[in-house]
Formats: C-alpha cells, sequence, structure tokens
C-alpha cells in the first residue's frame, strides 16, 4: 500500500496551482460565466502548451503517456480554481472514449489535436429524459449506403456550441435489454443539421442542448462495432465520474480554505467568529467531509487507473462526493453570512457549482441504486 | 498511489480469518450475549495470546510481535470484521502496556507486561469521575504519600470491566496547588486492594460493564507510580505507536450491514422481500457507503503511522467518524426491522440474536465514551484547522 | 383547548382567501413570492398596486387603534390574514413599514410622529427601509458605529450600512445610529426615521448568488435629520427595536408558501413522467414529499403557538425564534427538494427548459439567505437556549 502521491504528482499539483491561480483568477471565471464561449482561447492555448490536453494520452499520440492519477491531481485543481471550458469534455468525455474505443485510425486522427489543444470535444449522450443510463437514448441512427443518418435531440451537452466533433451516443437496434443497439459516432459539429443553443444553467457551464436532424455521418466515424457502443460509453462514464469527484473535492478544498480564513479573521463580540464552539464545529465537519472525500476519491481513481473492476468504489465516492461539496458549500456561505450570498463573492461560485456537478453522471439517489446492487441487494 | 496489499500481506489476512473462523464461533458469540458479556472472553484472549498475536503491536523485546502498521491494520479489521471479543486486552494491550514500555521501571516492566502479553491479567481504567468528564483535567481523587505507600481517596466513574478487571491503572491528584494538569500522578493499583468497593452501573442495555470505583483509604505502594510524581497527566497521554486507526469500527460495521442485507433479502414484508423495496435498498446502500468512508479514514490514519507520523487530529476523526456511523447503521436496522427491531436477545422472534438493536443501544454510548463527539470536534478544529481557542 | 375558529373568524378568513385569490390573477408570469422577487421591476409594480388596494380596505392598518384608523384587529385575525396572503403569496405589505415601523411607531412614537407617518403607511403610499446593519455589525449588531452627532434642531449622521434590503426602492427609512460612544454598547444608540431623498444619502445596489437586486450598501454622509424624527428619547434606540408586542409574528406566511410550493411541487410530480412512470409513484420521491407535508403541518402549528401566546400577551422569544429557524431551515430543505425532484433538469434556470420557470433553481441560492438574515440561525438557538432554555451564556473572551 502507498497513499501518497509521487514527488511528481506532487510537482504537478504545484505547478497546476501556480499557473491557473496566475492565469485563472476568479475575475476571469465570472467574465466566462457571461462570455458566449464560455472559454478563453489563449488560456486553452497555454494549457496545450503545458501538455495539459495530452496528459494521460500516449506518447505515439503526442500525449505524455501520463497516469490516471496524475489527471486526478490536475482535475482538482481545476475544481480548486474553476477552471472555466472544455478541458474535461475534451479530454474526458471525449479524448478518453476514443482512445478506449477507436480504431487505429481514429486514434490517429483525434488524438493528436486533442493533445495540441487544436480541437475541442463533448459527448452528447443525455437526453430530454434526462438520465445516463442506456435506455435514455432514443437519438436513432439509420444506415444509408456509406453513412448514417442521425434523427434526434440530445440535452445537457456539454460545450456543444465550441466543439469541433461530438461523440454522439445514437440508437441503431432495439435489443433485449437497452444496453444492447447502442452506437457511437463521431460527428463533425458543423454537419448540415445540427442546431445546437446553450441552456442557462445554474454552473454556467454551457450546458447545450443539440437537435440532430437528418445529420448524415460517413460509417468510417463509427467509434466501436455496430450496436455494440455502450461499454464504451459505461468505460467513459466510469473515468468521467471519478473524474468529476477529483474536479469536486478540489472545488470542496477551496472553499472549506476560504472559510476558514474568513472565521479566523472576522470579528463578532470582540473575538474571531472561528473562536465560537459552533462555528469550530461547522468546520470540523466540513473538514471531515473534504478529508474523507479525498480518501475515497483516491481510491476509486486507483482502481479506475488500474483498470480493476470499480463500479461500486466509484458510485461510493460520487454518492459521497455529491454530499461532500454540498455540505461545504452550504456551511461555507452560512460561516460566511450575508457576504456569501452575493454575487460577488467566491462562495456562490462554489455554491452553484456544487449542485450542477451533484448532477453530473448520476447524482445521490443514481448512485446508491448502483451500491445497492453492488452489495447484493 | 497504490491501494493494494502485498501477497505476504494477504496471505497473513487469510491465516487471521482462518483463525478467527475457527475461534469466534456463532456459538461463542452466542454464548457470550447469554452471560452478559458481549466483547469480553478472557478465553478468546488467551488464545490470541498462544497464537503470539495479542501483543503483535509491542517491540519484540517486551513480548510483542514488532508487527508492521500494516499487519496490525489486518489485523484489527478481521477482528472487528469477526466481531471477536477484546474487551480482556483492551486496557492492558493498547493503554497501559505501551505506557510502561515508556515510561515503566525495570521492576514495572518486569512484573506487569509478561503478564499483559499472556493474556492473564485483566486491567481497567480509573480515568473519568462524577464532575471530571470531558474536562479531565479536573479530576479530584486524591493520592496523599504516608511512608512507602499513597493512599488514595476518591471516586471513579464509567469505569468499564472493573468488576471483572484484576488492576487498575488510575489517575489521581497528588498537588491541589499547583496548575491542573500538573498536579496529577498516576497509579497501578491491584483491584483486590482493601478500600475498593465497585459498584455497578446498568446500562440502557441492562447489561453491566461501566462501575462506579469508590476508593476509600486504598494503600498502594510508592513503587506502583508510573513516571514521576505530578506527571500523571503527560505520562498518561503517552502512546506507543501502535495502530490507532479505528479500523475495528467500519470493520465491524461492515459485517453486521452485511447481515442486515441478508435478512432483507430473506425476510419478506407483504410477499415481497426488503431486499426490493426501493427505500430499504437506499437505506442499506447508504451504509455501505458510509462504511467504505469509514475504512479509508482508517487506512489513512494506519498509513501515517507506518510513515512514522503521530496522528492527532485525524485519529479523532476516525473515532467521531466512526462512533456516529455506528449509531446511524444501528438506527437504520431498527428502521428495517419495523416493529420486530424492538425485541431482546432470548425472545424466539428476534431477528438477528438482537444485535440490531443491542447496536443501536450500544452505540448511543460510544459517542460520549473516550473523548466525546464534541470535544473531537473541538480538537479538529484547533489542532487540525488552528482555529482560535474557544 | 379548542382549534376552531368562531364564525366570525372563517368569514373573515373567507374575505382573505377572495380577495388574495382574485387578486394573484394580476401577478407577473411566473410569481413567486419572496423579497427577491418582489424588489425587481415587474415585482415591485405588483407589490404597490397591490398595496394600494390593501390600503383601500384598511387591511395594512387592521391590527392598530381606531384613534389610528385601525380596527384593533386580533393577534389571531391577523394570524388569518398573513396565513392566506403567504399561501398565495401575495406581496403587498410593507415588511418595514407595516410589519416593523407602524408597531414600533405605535409604541414609542411622538404624536407628531405618528400623525406624520401612519397614514402613508396605512395607504401604501410610502415605502420604509431598515438600516441597521453595517460591515462590522452583523450578529453583533450592538457594535455599530454609524454616528449621529446633534448639531442645534439636526443630528448629522455619518456612516455605512449594509444588508439593506429594498433601500433602492424604499422613500423613507429607520435607522440606528451611535450618540454616545462613550456609553455601553447597547445605551448609547438612537432611532432615527430617515428620508431617503436626503442630500448625502447613497444607494449602491448588492447583488444576490442567483442575480437578484435585493440588498442595498446605505451610505450617510453628513445626512442632517431634524430632531423631531428621532423616535423615543437620545441613546435609547436599541430598546425600540426590541419586540413589539402587538404585532403578529410567527411566521405563518413563510410556513403557508411552503405549503403552496409544495402543492406545486405534488402537481409536478403527478403529471411528470421520466422512464415511463410518473414521478408520484416513485417510491423515494413520494416519501419525501410527505416528510415535508410533515414538517409544514408541524411548521404551521408551531405558528399558531406562537400567535397564541402574543395573543395571550406572552413575549414568547424563543418561540418566535425557534419558528424562525424551524422556517427557514425548512425553506432550504423544501427548495432542494425541489432541485432534487427535478433531476439534471434542477440546474435550469428560467427559460423553454426550465420546469416551473426555474422556480427551484433559483430557490436552491435563495435559500441560504434565510439562514442568515434577521438573525442568523446560531443567533436564533442562542436566543432560545439562553431567553428560553434559561441556559447560562458562553463566556465572553
Amino acid at each position: 500500500m502507498n497513499l501518497d502521491f509521487s514527488e511528481e504528482q506532487e510537482m504537478l499539483r504545484t505547478s497546476a496551482r501556480d499557473f491557473l491561480t496566475k492565469e485563472c483568477p476568479k475575475t476571469l471565471v465570472r467574465e466566462l460565466e457571461e462570455d458566449e464561449k464560455g472559454y478563453s482561447p489563449e488560456l486553452w492555448r497555454k494549457m496545450a502548451e503545458l501538455g495539459w490536453m495530452g496528459l494521460v494520452l500516449p506518447e505515439e499520440y503526442d500525449g505524455m503517456g501520463m497516469e490516471f492519477m496524475d489527471l486526478i491531481v490536475l482535475l482538482e485543481e481545476m475544481g480548486r480554481n474553476i477552471l472555466p471550458g472544455p478541458f474535461f469534455c475534451t479530454v474526458v468525455l471525449g479524448g478518453l472514449t476514443i482512445l478506449n474505443g477507436g480504431t487505429e485510425e481514429q486514434k490517429k486522427e483525434f488524438l493528436p489535436k486533442v493533445a495540441n489543444g487544436e480541437m475541442i470535444l463533448t459527448m452528447a449522450l443525455t437526453e430530454p429524459s434526462a438520465t445516463y443510463e442506456a435506455s435514455g437514448v432514443k437519438t436513432k441512427a439509420v444506415a444509408k449506403d456509406d453513412a448514417f443518418v442521425i434523427n434526434g435531440t440530445k440535452l445537457f451537452v456539454e460545450n456543444a456550441h465550441i466543439a469541433d466533433y461530438l461523440v454522439c451516443v445514437t440508437r441503431t437496434s432495439d435489443g433485449a435489454s437497452p444496453e444492447e443497439g447502442i452506437t457511437l459516432f463521431l460527428v463533425d459539429a458543423k454537419s448540415p443539421g445540427i442546431k445546437c443553443e446553450v441552456m442557462p444553467t445554474i454552473g454556467a457551464d454551457k450546458l447545450c442542448e443539440v437537435v440532430f436532424e437528418d445529420v448524415s455521418v460517413p460509417r468510417q466515424n463509427m467509434l466501436g462495432k455496430l450496436d455494440r457502443g455502450w461499454p464504451i460509453v459505461a468505460r467513459t462514464l466510469e473515468q468521467a465520474t471519478v473524474a468529476k469527484c477529483a474536479e469536486m473535492i478540489g472545488s470542496a478544498q477551496a472553499a472549506l480554505e476560504m472559510t476558514l480564513a474568513y472565521v479566523k479573521e472576522r470579528v463578532q463580540y470582540g473575538r474571531p467568529i472561528g473562536s465560537f464552539q459552533v462555528v469550530q464545529h461547522y468546520c470540523a465537519n466540513m473538514w471531515i467531509n473534504v478529508d474523507t472525500g479525498k480518501s475515497i476519491l483516491y481510491e476509486a481513481a486507483w482502481r479506475v487507473g488500474e483498470g480493476l473492476p470499480a463500479s461500486k468504489e466509484v458510485a461510493v465516492a460520487k454518492g459521497w462526493i455529491n454530499e461532500v461539496y454540498k455540505f461545504v458549500a452550504e456551511r461555507g456561505v452560512q460561516c460566511h453570512g450575508a457576504i456569501g450570498t452575493t454575487r460577488d463573492h467566491d462562495m456562490g461560485l462554489y455554491y452553484r457549482r456544487a449542485m450542477a456537478a451533484e448532477l453530473a453522471f448520476g447524482d445521490t439517489d443514481c448512485q446508491r441504486e448502483v451500491v445497492a446492487r453492488q452489495i447484493g441487494l | 498511489m497504490d491501494f493494494s496489499f502485498t501477497e505476504e500481506e494477504e496471505r497473513f489476512r487469510a491465516e487471521v480469518r482462518r483463525f478467527l473462523k475457527k475461534e469466534v464461533t456463532e456459538e461463542l458469540l452466542k454464548d457470550l450475549e447469554e452471560r452478559g458479556e458481549v466483547d469480553f472472553s478472557r478465553e478468546f484472549t488467551k488464545k490470541l495470546a498462544e497464537k503470539g498475536w495479542l501483543a503483535m503491536s509491542w517491540p519484540k523485546e517486551y513480548g510483542g510481535g514488532g508487527a508492521s502498521m500494516m499487519e496490525q491494520l489486518i489485523f484489527g479489521e478481521e477482528l472487528g470484521y469477526h466481531h471477536a471479543p477484546s474487551g480482556a486486552h483492551r486496557q492492558g494491550i493498547n493503554l497501559i502496556g505501551p505506557c510502561l514500555i515508556v515510561h515503566g521501571t525495570e521492576e514495572q516492566k518486569g512484573k506487569y507486561l509478561r503478564a499483559i502479553t499472556r493474556g492473564e491479567v485483566v486491567w481497567c481504567q480509573g480515568f473519568s469521575e462524577p464532575n471530571a468528564g470531558s474536562d479531565l483535567a479536573s479530576l479530584q481523587c486524591r493520592a496523599v504519600a504516608d511512608g512507602d505507600d499513597y493512599v488514595i481517596d476518591g471516586q471513579k466513574v464509567w469505569t468499564s470491566n472493573a468488576h471483572r478487571a484484576d488492576w487498575c491503572h488510575l489517575l489521581t491528584r497528588t498537588d491541589p496547588d499547583a496548575p491542573r494538569h500538573r498536579g496529577i500522578s498516576y497509579f497501578l493499583v491491584d483491584m483486590k486492594s482493601p478500600g475498593i468497593t465497585i459498584r455497578p452501573l446498568i446500562n440502557m442495555l441492562a447489561s453491566h460493564d461501566f462501575n462506579e470505583v469508590f476508593l476509600d483509604n486504598v494503600r498502594v505502594p510508592k513503587e506502583n507510580m508510573i513516571g514521576e510524581k505530578n506527571q500523571g497527566w503527560y505520562v498518561s497521554q503517552t502512546t506507543l505507536n501502535f495502530e490507532r486507526s479505528g479500523i475495528a469500527v467500519p470493520a465491524s460495521a461492515k459485517r453486521t450491514l452485511e447481515q442486515l442485507v441478508e435478512y432483507a433479502k430473506e425476510t419478506k414484508r407483504n410477499g415481497k422481500p426488503l431486499a426490493r423495496d426501493p427505500i430499504i435498498r437506499h437505506k442499506l446502500s447508504e451504509m455501505a457507503v458510509e462504511i467504505e468512508v469509514g475504512r479509508m479514514i482508517a487506512y489513512r490514519v494506519a498509513w501515517m503511522q507506518g510513515k512514522g507520523l503521530i496522528p492527532s487530529y485525524e485519529a479523532s476523526m476516525s473515532k467521531l467518524y466512526g462512533t456516529e456511523l455506528v449509531k446511524r447503521l444501528g438506527d437504520i436496522g431498527m428502521q428495517i426491522m419495523g416493529l420486530y427491531s424492538q425485541l431482546e436477545t432470548g425472545s424466539k422472534w428476534v431477528p438477528l440474536r438482537g444485535r440490531i438493536e443491542r447496536a443501536y443501544l450500544f452505540s448511543l454510548g460510544a459517542t460520549i465514551a473516550m473523548g466525546t463527539s464534541e470535544i473531537m470536534k473541538n480538537i479538529i478544529a484547533v489542532r487540525g484547522l488552528e482555529l482560535p481557542r474557544g | 383547548m379548542d382549534f376552531k375558529l368562531t364564525p366570525e373568524q372563517e368569514s373573515l378568513r373567507k374575505e382573505f382567501e377572495d380577495f388574495f385569490k382574485k387578486a394573484l390573477k394580476e401577478a407577473p408570469p411566473g410569481w413567486v413570492a419572496g423579497l427577491e422577487t418582489m424588489f425587481s421591476e415587474e415585482g415591485w409594480a405588483f407589490h404597490r398596486s397591490l398595496a394600494r388596494q390593501l390600503g383601500k380596505k384598511g387591511w395594512l392598518s387592521r391590527p392598530w387603534p381606531k384613534e389610528y384608523g385601525g380596527q384593533a384587529a386580533s393577534i389571531i385575525e391577523q394570524l388569518l390574514f398573513n396565513e392566506v396572503r403567504g399561501y398565495y403569496g401575495a406581496p403587498g405589505v410593507d415588511v418595514f413599514g407595516v410589519g416593523m415601523l407602524a408597531p414600533t411607531l405605535l409604541l414609542w412614537g411622538t404624536e407628531e410622529q405618528k400623525q406624520q407617518h401612519l397614514p402613508p403607511i396605512a395607504k401604501a403610499e410610502i415605502m420604509w427601509c431598515q438600516c441597521w446593519s453595517e460591515p462590522n455589525a452583523g450578529s453583533d449588531l450592538a457594535s455599530l458605529t454609524t454616528r449621529a452627532v446633534k448639531d442645534g434642531d439636526e443630528y448629522v449622521i455619518n456612516g455605512q450600512k449594509i444588508w439593506t434590503s429594498g433601500a433602492h426602492r424604499a422613500d423613507w427609512s429607520f435607522i440606528l445610529a451611535r450618540t454616545d460612544p462613550e456609553q455601553p454598547r447597547h445605551r448609547g444608540l438612537s432611532y432615527f426615521l430617515v428620508d431617503m431623498k436626503n442630500p448625502g444619502v447613497t444607494v449602491r445596489p448588492l447583488i444576490s448568488m442567483e442575480g437578484s437586486h435585493l440588498y442595498n450598501e446605505v451610505f450617510f454622509d453628513d445626512v442632517r435629520v431634524p430632531k423631531q424624527n428621532m423616535v423615543a428619547e437620545e441613546n435609547q434606540g436599541w430598546y425600540v427595536t426590541l419586540m413589539t408586542m402587538n404585532f403578529e409574528r410567527s411566521g405563518v406566511a413563510g410556513m403557508m408558501e411552503a405549503k403552496r410550493t409544495l402543492e406545486e411541487l405534488v402537481e409536478f410530480c403527478k403529471e411528470t413522467r421520466r422512464d415511463g412512470e410518473v414521478l408520484a409513484r416513485n417510491p423515494f420521491i413520494r416519501h419525501r414529499l410527505a416528510q415535508m407535508a410533515i414538517e409544514i403541518e408541524v411548521g404551521r402549528a408551531m405558528s399558531y403557538r406562537v400567535a397564541w401566546l402574543q395573543e395571550k400577551g406572552e413575549m414568547a422569544a424563543a418561540e418566535a425564534c425557534a419558528a424562525k429557524v424551524y422556517g427557514s431551515e425548512l425553506g432550504q430543505r423544501l427548495s432542494y427538494l425541489g432541485c432534487q425532484i427535478m433531476g439534471l433538469y434542477g440546474q435550469v434556470k428560467r427559460s423553454k427548459w426550465a420546469p416551473l420557470m426555474g422556480r427551484f433553481e433559483s430557490a436552491y441560492q435563495i435559500a441560504l439567505g434565510m439562514n442568515i438574515a434577521a438573525g442568523t440561525s446560531e443567533i436564533m438557538r442562542n436566543i432560545i437556549a439562553i431567553r428560553g432554555l434559561e441556559l447560562p451564556r458562553e463566556p465572553r473572551a
């Protein structure tokens, strides 16, 4: 057993923290909330130069060939700073999916562009049914000559409005189970018939409605096998869920630190409010939440990285961290008092995202059902 | 980062498991329950001693096993999981023995340590008093020097196993004029000494674990003092770096949860197994999540210790989290069993031999004993988060 | 004990019902009760129009003594009014003027002050705001430092107030300022009535997390106030702010807003299908909604009890605090439940995709303030512990 990060990982954390603190101040976060694109191309380029987009991609595709746990470290720091933009969807939802299920040609075509920051990807999975289960996929792809024609509506698609390609999850046949008959396509976002609209959301994170109307995709853009795409999605979802947990823990850690600093400094009744036992207990509870969240995150991330069965651990992590982040953000605001409820205070940036993050890849109820099955129920 | 165990560690775990399957049988547990001695078995403690595992955390020169932190963790996890009784050795192995190793005279070491590693002596802890609970340093039990002895007068309370113990390690006040922490001395007291009266405190489970201990002119030879006079507070705070991750609690909870899952699968209500009821599924699943979290907290504490770091507020968190977890588990178990949950051990209708009802009641004390949850949070806030003292 | 209303009370409630049911038809689309919505452009117009109707009916001044145009309505009658108004989510009652200042003036004001200020409050011509909190005087209000210095027949006020709800809409404000810095904290404060159009008053908006403009900072820069605008004696201000008795403060309106919200949520669950099944058949959702129904009934019972104690002339400080903290925490749980039930849609702001006009997305954020404004939950619990349960005070540093 070794529960420490390697020296390289510690270095990655430090340099990521320094970089993001400098390049992604909260003023930029706020600006990008209002921005139509929702990301800074300049920052994106700098991140690419640091090799972040290719961090976990193999070297033969211009990546850095690092481990999944390294990505976790980086995502924690991104969560800490609430980095806006398409990193998560490009690297985790797009890049890893192609790596997991793509042909050699597809990998060669797409991954170097991802690594170099030339391409923004995302995954179009969820639909108005608002579930991450295969049963929710109703968007149809029908073979026509050497192409497939896609029709349907995708909802809550991250950053589709700026994506170059979408990994579109479609139904190509009705199998015995909802998981059968799912096929993935790499769809050029500029294809005729695609309509994209950004939805206003609490996290201001550019979730989109994407309508596919007779969108034709060449057969060679199929990712994985016909009707057998779900295992690729499942693998991505597992990775993405843990990755999301990492962002959330980084955010929760920042919210905790901000709160600790404030309660030490804010004086009422002639003493720092952090000396009142009730505030101390709030803070102790917040810290316990964050600390336990980290432990449970790292175990899940390690298993996913090692390729071990991890359904239970991932669901445990997300189920727990959903509550951790919400709790810490909510108590953090309470410790700040009214100032914490204002638009211009950073606590709100975290509090709003705590909700969006819980919903992503399954809320607590969804995770609990997975765990229930895993413990033999 | 790497969460796996080495092959050797896995082998050790398997061996412990085999041993516990054989020794901690349902019959043994049932017998202890019926005798009102849940968690207390001198026989089992002796068996651990024979196996050479009882003092595995101690250095070899004192008859210990010199086990690594990971071995101790695994051992603790398996013991907890199998609900092995530890009441007969917990005080000796975890508290007074290590303290003597650090602070004891050669004579004291010779006299007491061997008996502990053989599992021959049961110890109890004379710390809390009626007016010194969370605020232990305000204790008033007096010890006054008189010739070659000290004469001890006072009262202790919440003394677990005092009625079963051979010896007591006891904190007393030797200098009432010194600042609170600096006038305390630490003694080893034979429970058969004249002047000791034990009065049972029956807990909510109607079982007898706690006691009041009255000391009335109890004479204790000077050589029974550990460390220097008036240094008792600091001596009693010393602990060896043995594993104190608190792993036994989530491990034991895990077993209880498994039993509850079994129960839910086998028990039908309205013609449907409880396990198909979505609300019950989620309650059990919530506990599974919390138990995994508890296990990771403990792993992390043990890992810190293995690196030679001393956990302080991290261990407080483990204690706090674990005991609160058991409370929720008891509560959820009761909800799942519905009307049956109120039955007690001995009823032919009682599910799981009343284990859940016991856990429900017993867990109340766990968040109080050995430092209340509130004190644990204070420690976390002040030592861990460096918030200003209140 | 008797929970039944008298026939007069029943018919009064019916009258309130008929009025508010009809009045709410004029509400702007997607109207949700709350100060955040009330101070918006369209919310304020609705509030004012409703307030004028209520003023015309004499309902804003019903609890007042007859000589000031009131009907000396009992606490229970006020409870009924607020209950119905709360259920329909109706604005129209200036929480500061009608709710706080009028009872204060009735108790402490000079005849002149009453004659000047009560009629415009009763007719909803003048709206008020409350300038109490300061950047360094929040929970510890008595440490406030805004100064009022006597200068001839006037006082000159200097300082900064914060978290002033609706200051940007208000015509007048009542403020607490320090008149004697030498006195112990509570004994050097005075209570003034200040026209917001006074030179030297500046209002700066503080935008809330979800984007609404409720709070403000208010700066007083050499603001001159005639000394007849002081309520009660100099340095008596703190005691003036302590609760006045003849005004219902059970929190019933908030509880009824919650009840209505729950009903809407239940409707939504009955109409909305997920995975081919209506949400209302989902056992978790059923239990959570049922739990909320239980909690709301409990809250309503608490409100009735507070009102009843008040009716009997008791201070009921601890009970009123309990109702406040219970209500705000319940409100928070209800907003969270709403979001939870919406699933992925819970995060969507008011738009074509948002169920129930996105009300829970903003409720999730607004709910935070309820545990802070008008006495944090921590302070409420301190009051319950000290005044209600007579526990000893925490040692002061």
